[in-house]
């Protein structure tokens, strides 16, 4: 509790103290009478005293409360919640005094349960608000920098690039760097939501905000903190509820009418029906319809609602950082709860983004000799297909997709030594290299001439080549001007890909497409096998853009279509869908920036979690939009009508508030979505 | 330019008055107030005086809800 919640708190003790006390005082030495014999009476303690006795509570409960409403009515702002409960408490007090009934509790009461709500409702929002940001904080305390020798511990900001620190086991990496000595194994927990643990040692990149698990590490750092991936994270979950949701721009808007309506309500219920009764010649009883205006004014404070919708927010937006989803608005939350399209990229989305070598064929030589020759004939090159060739290579493994699961294993090809330790590849025994193109390579390995490449240049080179049937990347290998074979390389598909098209679907995504630069039958190959509903294949990154402007002409009018994508290539198409969810972010600073949501692994099952979690959050934030305006209504129409008092009226604000705060909180949990 | 301030404030709806007097304070062009954050995110006109600007915040502020602070 903060002071000022104490200062209220002791206030609030002594009110409800002084008013037990005075209510019995008053039973015992105020009331006036006959007792059984007819005998009047006389009040031991007389009015105007009982009065000034009430009024110690009264102001002691709610002089700040007064001074509000005073000051709100010289900036003229009147109508707010304040000068709300002053006119209902001081209207209560005129009426017991024009009555003569000495009746001052319901006045205090009311005043009081008034501050009791709000010290509850500042109490319940700054714990919650603190367990979602203590949820969220990765930001670390300090660095260890390593000066002449020394290690001294400093306020990340203070470190400048290139410094040395150190981290030990059981500590958040501060700053992005470079590993110098030392290997271990990090937890990526708070970033990525998977506690995978990721192997590290020298000259490797690392990223702040990963625990370090078990060695001590020395590392350079790169980035100064305040551009480190952690600085970024925080940055960006701290303002996405800058970026506020319809549903909190309309109850904004609802609040600032809502009020001052009630207030015209209230004033026309004191007025109109006495101002009927007199005209009808009855009995107006002023008393009566006063009472049940100040009830109108007391149910009309707005706060439930104001509070419980940007708190769900909140917290849905922390439980997905939880889960390594950075959402960086409320509004794109919203948004998400309404995704119906799914436009995503093929190579690193739902594949890999990784090539292996699949399978090798019409090899006229041993497989082996033929791939050594590639390896060897390629190992200058650091393109993909040069280094999955090189891989094999050296591993012995081909890989093979399973046609059921998606899933993709190495496998030992028959007829080769899968753990022979002399392979190596000798760059000795290269000798000159000649580049064709972007076609392919022709190099000499072992006084051979190995020509190295794809279709197109063995047409340049004139020779004869046999077609593949197989899908993916082929690699043509030609010895000495006489076709060899070729190397028939796929990218591999994410084990999870075919799950997380079912889950969208069963998230309610209605329609799944693929974009791809890639060739029809590799694009068509991989859909079918994890289900997605359209191929858009061999587009040109600007096809990609006109593609997604296609689909969002075609779609209706309050669906949503979200493109996923890897972040890095695709920016243009990310900007352009409704929704840009960019997947593999972690160290990546392009992909952070251009997406809405952001995930920070590349596990395609997380495109459903953002939508199940948007639609969690956003059904909660209209239950409490339902439910809040509801009950007010409800009790708006009760105290019109003369059957709710002034306590239920209490009541119903504080109980709507609690209620609707502890519903917002649910939002956090997100772990089984 | 833009600046992020940390402020207090009790309860959403004071919040929500905060940013539209912010906004309407000379010298602003954008304001958003972040209740969950306690954060007002100011945008300055061009060639604003960022202190003077920030006083007749405050000031226009403390007219809509006595009870707020914003540290500059």
């Amino acid at each position: 509790m903060t002071k000022k919640q104490k200062k209220v708190l002791i206030r609030i003790i002594l009110t409800a103290v002084m008013m037990v006390v005075l209510m019995i005082a008053y039973r015992l030495l105020g009331e006036e009478g006959t007792d059984s014999l007819g005998n009047t009476i006389q009040a031991k303690v007389k009015e105007p005293v009982w009065f000034i006795l009430y009024m110690i509570p009264y102001l002691t409960i709610g002089y700040d409360i007064l001074k509000k409403a005073f000051k709100g009515i010289l900036n003229r702002q009147v109508f707010d919640e304040n000068f709300l409960m002053a006119i209902a408490t001081v209207g209560a007090i005129a009426i017991a005094l024009v009555n003569k009934s000495g009746d001052y509790t319901e006045a205090i009461a009311v005043m009081l349960f008034y501050q009791t709500g709000e010290l509850f409702q500042s109490y319940a929002v700054g714990k919650s608000r603190k367990n979602i940001s203590d949820l969220m904080d990765i930001r670390p305390d300090s660095a260890n920098l390593e000066t002449d020798g020394d290690v001294i511990s400093v306020d990340p900001d203070e470190v400048s690039v290139g410094s040395i620190i150190v981290v030990k086991p059981g500590e958040k990496v501060p700053i992005d760097g470079v590993i110098v000595s030392g290997r271990s194994t990090l937890n990526t927990a708070a970033l990525t939501g998977e506690s995978i643990p990721r192997e590290v040692s020298e000259e490797d990149e690392i990223i702040s905000g990963c625990i370090n698990m078990t060695g001590v590490l020395r590392i350079r750092t790169t980035k100064e903190f305040g551009e480190s991936t952690v600085s970024k994270i925080l940055d960006l979950v701290e303002n996405s509820s800058s970026k506020k949701s319809r549903s909190e721009n309309f109850i904004s808007r609802f609040a600032k009418y809502y009020t001052p309506a009630v207030c015209i309500g209230a004033l026309a219920l004191a007025l109109i029906p006495p101002l009927f009764l007199l005209i009808g010649g009855k009995d107006p009883m002023w008393g009566s319809w006063v009472y049940r205006a100040l009830t109108f004014l007391v149910i009309s404070c707005p706060c439930a609602l104001v509070i419980s919708i940007p708190l769900s927010f909140f917290a849905g937006i922390g439980g997905a950082s939880r889960a390594g989803i950075l959402i960086k608005g409320s509004n794109y939350l919203e948004a998400a709860a309404k995704i119906k399209t799914v436009a995503m990229d093929k190579t690193g989305t739902m594949t890999k983004g990784v090539f292996e070598v699949g399978s090798i064929h019409k090899s006229c030589i041993d497989n082996d000799k033929l791939l050594e020759f590639a390896a060897h004939a390629e190992c200058y090159s650091s393109h993909p297909i040069a280094k999955s060739i090189q891989r094999a290579y050296l591993s012995g493994m081909l890989w093979r997709v399973d046609v059921v699961t998606g899933e993709a294993f190495p496998v030992p090809d028959e007829g080769r030594k899968s753990d022979d330790p002399s392979r190596i590849i000798d760059k000795s025994r290269v000798g000159s290299v000649e580049e064709i193109g972007g076609n392919g390579v022709v190099a000499e390995v072992d006084g051979s001439k190995i020509a190295i490449g794809n279709n197109k240049l063995m047409d340049h080179l004139g020779i004869e080549f046999s077609e593949c049937h197989h899908t993916g990347t082929v690699v043509h290998v030609a010895i000495d001007g006489k076709y060899s074979g070729h190397i028939v390389i796929s990218d591999v598909i994410k084990p999870s890909a075919g799950e997380a098209v079912s889950r969208m679907h069963r998230a309610g995504v209605t329609k799944t497409v693929m974009l791809t630069g890639d060739a029809q039958n590799v694009a068509e190959a991989v859909a079918s096998q994890i289900g997605i509903d359209e191929v858009l294949s061999e587009l040109l990154p600007g096809d990609k853009v006109n593609a997604v402007e296609n689909l969002l002409s075609e779609k209706g009018k309050n669906e949503v279509l979200a493109f996923v994508g890897d972040g890095i290539n695709d920016a243009p198409v990310l900007s352009r869908a409704d929704l840009g969810i960019a997947m593999g972010a972690l160290g990546s600073d392009a992909a952070i920036e251009a997406a809405d949501i952001v995930l920070m692994d590349d596990d395609p099952l997380k495109i459903s979690k953002v939508i199940n979690i948007a639609r969690k959050c956003m059904r909660i934030v209209y239950e409490n939009i339902y439910f809040a305006i509801g009950i007010k209504l409800l009790c708006l129409v009760l105290g019109a009508v003369g059957i709710a008092n002034m306590w239920l009226a209490i009541f119903a604000d504080v109980g709507v508030m609690v209620i609707a705060v502890l519903n917002a909180i649910r939002a956090l949990s997100v772990k089984r979505l | 330019m833009k600046k992020s301030y940390k402020i207090e404030v009790d309860c959403a709806n004071c919040a929500n008055k905060m940013e539209e007097a912010a906004k309407k304070t000379a010298g602003v062009k954008d304001a958003v107030v972040n209740f969950m954050a306690l954060k007002m995110n100011v945008e300055f006109e061009d060639g604003a005086d960022v202190d003077a600007v920030m006083k007749d915040v405050l000031k226009n502020c403390k007219k809509v809800e006595d009870d707020c602070e914003i540290f500059f």
